[in-house]
C-alpha cells in the first residue's frame, strides 16, 4: 500500500502546471513585492514602519492569496476543467492521495513563489536576518498551506474556482476581514499574519489574531478542507448525454 | 459469466431522465452499446465506469459496485470519450505513468506490451500533442489495457479516427473479445458495431430499446417498411402502378415527388424499374427516406 503522497500524481501535477502559460503568473506577484520592497528602500529613510505595513498587509493579503489561487487552481482545477483528470481517476489511487498530493504540490510551489520572496523582501527592508524576515517568512508559509488545502477544495467544488476564490480574497479577505472582527477568525490572510506577528511582534503588521488562535484555526480549516475534497473528488462525475 | 449487471437502473438530472429503468447483464466478448447522439449511452457507460452514481437501481462490475470503489480499476480499463490526456506527456510517459498508477511490479514491462498491443511503439517517444486523433485513441487504450483489466470500457472509440485506423481498432477490438475479455463499446454508427459486436444493447431516449444477438436484432430492423422518395417524369403514373403491387403499401404524392412506402423492400427495388420502363415513366432519382439510424432506432421504440 502505498503512501498518502503520491510521486506519480505530484510528477505529472508538476509538469502539467510548468507546461501551461499560467505558470507565467507564479513569478509576477514575487517579483513585484521585491521591486516594491526595494523602491520603498531607496526612498524611505530606515527606521519608518514601512516593512511591517508593505510586507505584512500589502505581501498578505495580496501576494500570498493571489499567487496561491493561481497555483492552487492549478495543481487540480485545469486537470478537472480539461478532463484529463478522468485518467488519474480510472486508476485505484485513493482519492485522499491525489488531494494530498495536489495540495502539497500546490502548497509547495506558493512556498517557494511567496514565502521565500517573502523573506527576502524582509531581509531587504530590515537589513538584517531578525525576527521580522523569519516572522513573514513562518507566516507565509502557514498561509502557502492553507490557502492551497482551501483553493483546491474550491477546485473540485466548482468549476469557477478562480472567480469563487478572486470574491472570497478581495471580498471577505481584504474587506470584511480588515473590518469586521468575526470574519478575522475565517480569514487565511489573517492566520498567515497572525502566524507572522507570534514571531515578528510588530505592531505595524496588523494581525487580528493571536499565534495560538491562527494556528489552531489554520490547522483546523487545513484539515476541514482536505478531507471535503477528497469526499468531493471520491464523487467525481462525469456529465451524460442530454435526452 | 456475467461480468456486468444493471438492474432497473435509473439516472436523472433534476427532471431531466437520462436512463429510464435499464435492466442488462453484458458477459465477454465484445458488446456494442448503440443508440443516437443523445440517448444516454454516454450516461450508461459512465454509470458501468463509476463515474456517476445510479439515481436508482442496482448496478454491479464483477460482482461489485462500481460508485466510490476506486478498486473497481483494478479489473477495469477505460477509455473516454474526450480527447483530453496528458498532452505534455509523452505515449510512453503516459502509459509507464498508468502502469506507475495501478502499482504494477513491472510498470515498464507492462507499458511496452500494451504499447505493443496498439501497435504505437513506432511513436511512444513523440509528445501525445503531436499524435493524430487515432493515435490519442490508441494511447488511451494502451493505457487502459496497461494493467491487463478483463473489462474494458470504451467510449465512441471510433470518433475522428480515419477509416485504416477504425479497421486497426476493429481489429484490436475483435482480438481482445476473443480473448474472453468483457468488451463493451458505444457508438452512434451501426455499421461500425455491425462488423465487431457479437451482441448489442440498444438505447433510445434513455430506455433500454433491443438487446441481445445483433442479427436478430438487424432482422426486426429491415423487416420494418421502408420509405422512398420517387421523383419521375410523371409522379401520377407511376404511382397508380405502383399502388397495385403487393410489395407496396402505400403511395403520396408530394410537391418533391412520390413518397413511396414499401413493404418489401427487395421486391420493390425489382419492380419499380421494370413498372417505369413499361408505363414509359423516366425514373429521375430514388432516394430512401428513413435508413437514418436514427429511424432505426425510432422503429425499435415503436416496435
Amino acid at each position: 500500500m502505498s503512501g498518502v503522497f503520491n510521486k506519480v500524481v505530484a510528477s505529472i501535477t508538476l509538469r502539467a502546471v510548468f507546461g501551461r502559460r499560467r505558470a507565467l503568473l507564479f513569478a509576477i506577484p514575487p517579483l513585484i513585492l521585491i521591486l516594491v520592497t526595494l523602491l520603498l528602500k531607496a526612498a524611505r529613510p530606515q527606521g519608518a514602519p514601512w516593512p511591517g505595513r508593505i510586507l505584512g498587509d500589502f505581501g498578505f493579503t495580496v501576494i500570498l492569496p493571489l499567487t496561491a489561487l493561481i497555483i492552487g487552481t492549478s495543481v487540480l482545477g485545469a486537470e478537472i476543467d480539461d478532463g484529463s483528470i478522468v485518467h488519474l481517476l480510472a486508476t485505484p489511487v485513493r482519492r485522499s492521495s491525489v488531494i494530498v498530493t495536489k495540495f502539497a504540490v500546490g502548497a509547495l510551489l506558493t512556498m517557494a513563489f511567496v514565502a521565500v520572496p517573502e523573506l527576502i523582501a524582509g531581509l531587504i527592508a530590515s537589513g538584517t536576518f531578525g525576527k521580522l524576515a523569519i516572522g513573514l517568512f513562518v507566516g507565509a508559509l502557514a498561509g502557502s498551506v492553507i490557502y492551497n488545502a482551501l483553493f483546491v477544495m474550491l477546485s473540485v467544488l466548482t468549476t469557477r474556482a478562480i472567480a469563487v476564490g478572486l470574491l472570497y480574497v478581495l471580498i471577505w479577505e481584504a474587506v470584511l476581514g480588515n473590518f469586521v472582527s468575526g470574519a478575522r477568525l475565517l480569514s487565511v490572510g489573517q492566520y498567515s499574519l497572525g502566524v507572522a506577528n507570534g514571531i515578528a511582534h510588530d505592531s505595524a503588521l496588523h494581525a487580528g489574531l493571536t499565534l495560538t488562535t491562527a494556528l489552531i484555526m489554520g490547522a483546523i480549516v487545513t484539515v476541514l478542507t482536505l478531507v471535503f475534497a477528497s469526499r468531493r473528488l471520491s464523487e467525481f462525475s462525469l456529465k451524460g448525454d442530454a435526452v | 459469466m456475467s461480468t456486468i449487471e444493471l438492474r432497473n437502473v435509473s439516472r436523472w438530472y433534476g427532471n431531466v431522465v437520462a436512463v429510464n429503468d435499464v435492466t442488462m447483464t453484458i458477459g465477454p466478448g465484445v458488446t456494442g452499446l448503440l443508440g443516437p447522439n443523445g440517448a444516454g449511452k454516454s450516461t450508461v457507460l459512465h454509470l458501468i465506469a463509476g463515474f456517476l452514481a445510479p439515481s436508482r437501481g442496482e448496478l454491479t462490475v464483477e460482482g461489485a459496485a462500481s460508485w466510490r470503489n476506486p478498486g473497481l480499476y483494478r479489473t477495469v480499463g477505460l477509455v473516454p470519450e474526450r480527447d483530453s490526456v496528458y498532452a505534455f506527456l509523452t505515449g510512453e510517459e503516459f502509459v509507464v505513468a498508468t502502469a506507475r498508477l495501478h502499482e504494477l511490479a513491472d510498470p515498464a514491462g507492462a507499458a511496452r506490451r500494451a504499447i505493443a498491443i496498439v501497435d504505437m511503439a513506432g511513436a511512444q517517444d513523440r509528445k501525445i500533442s503531436t499524435y493524430s486523433k487515432g493515435m490519442r485513441q490508441r494511447i488511451k487504450v494502451a493505457a487502459a489495457l496497461v494493467h491487463d483489466p478483463q473489462v474494458l470500457l470504451l467510449d465512441e472509440p471510433f470518433n475522428g479516427m480515419d477509416p485504416r485506423q477504425r479497421l486497426h481498432m476493429m481489429d484490436l477490438l475483435t482480438k481482445l473479445g476473443a480473448e474472453g475479455r468483457t468488451i463493451l463499446l458505444s457508438s452512434h454508427i451501426l455499421e461500425e458495431v455491425e462488423r465487431l459486436a457479437d451482441t448489442i444493447q440498444v438505447i433510445v431516449s434513455g430506455r433500454l430499446a433491443a438487446s441481445g444477438d445483433f442479427r436478430a436484432i438487424r432482422r426486426l430492423m429491415t423487416s420494418r417498411p421502408h420509405v422512398f422518395l420517387v421523383r419521375t417524369s410523371d409522379d401520377r403514373l407511376l404511382g397508380s402502378a405502383l399502388i397495385g403491387r403487393p410489395a407496396v403499401a402505400g403511395v403520396e404524392v408530394t410537391n418533391g415527388g412520390l413518397q413511396v412506402r414499401a413493404s418489401d423492400y427487395g421486391t420493390f427495388s425489382r419492380e419499380l424499374a421494370v413498372l417505369a420502363r413499361d408505363h414509359g415513366v423516366r425514373l429521375r432519382e430514388v432516394l430512401p427516406e428513413d435508413e437514418s439510424l436514427e429511424s432505426v432506432f425510432a422503429y425499435l421504440v415503436e416496435s
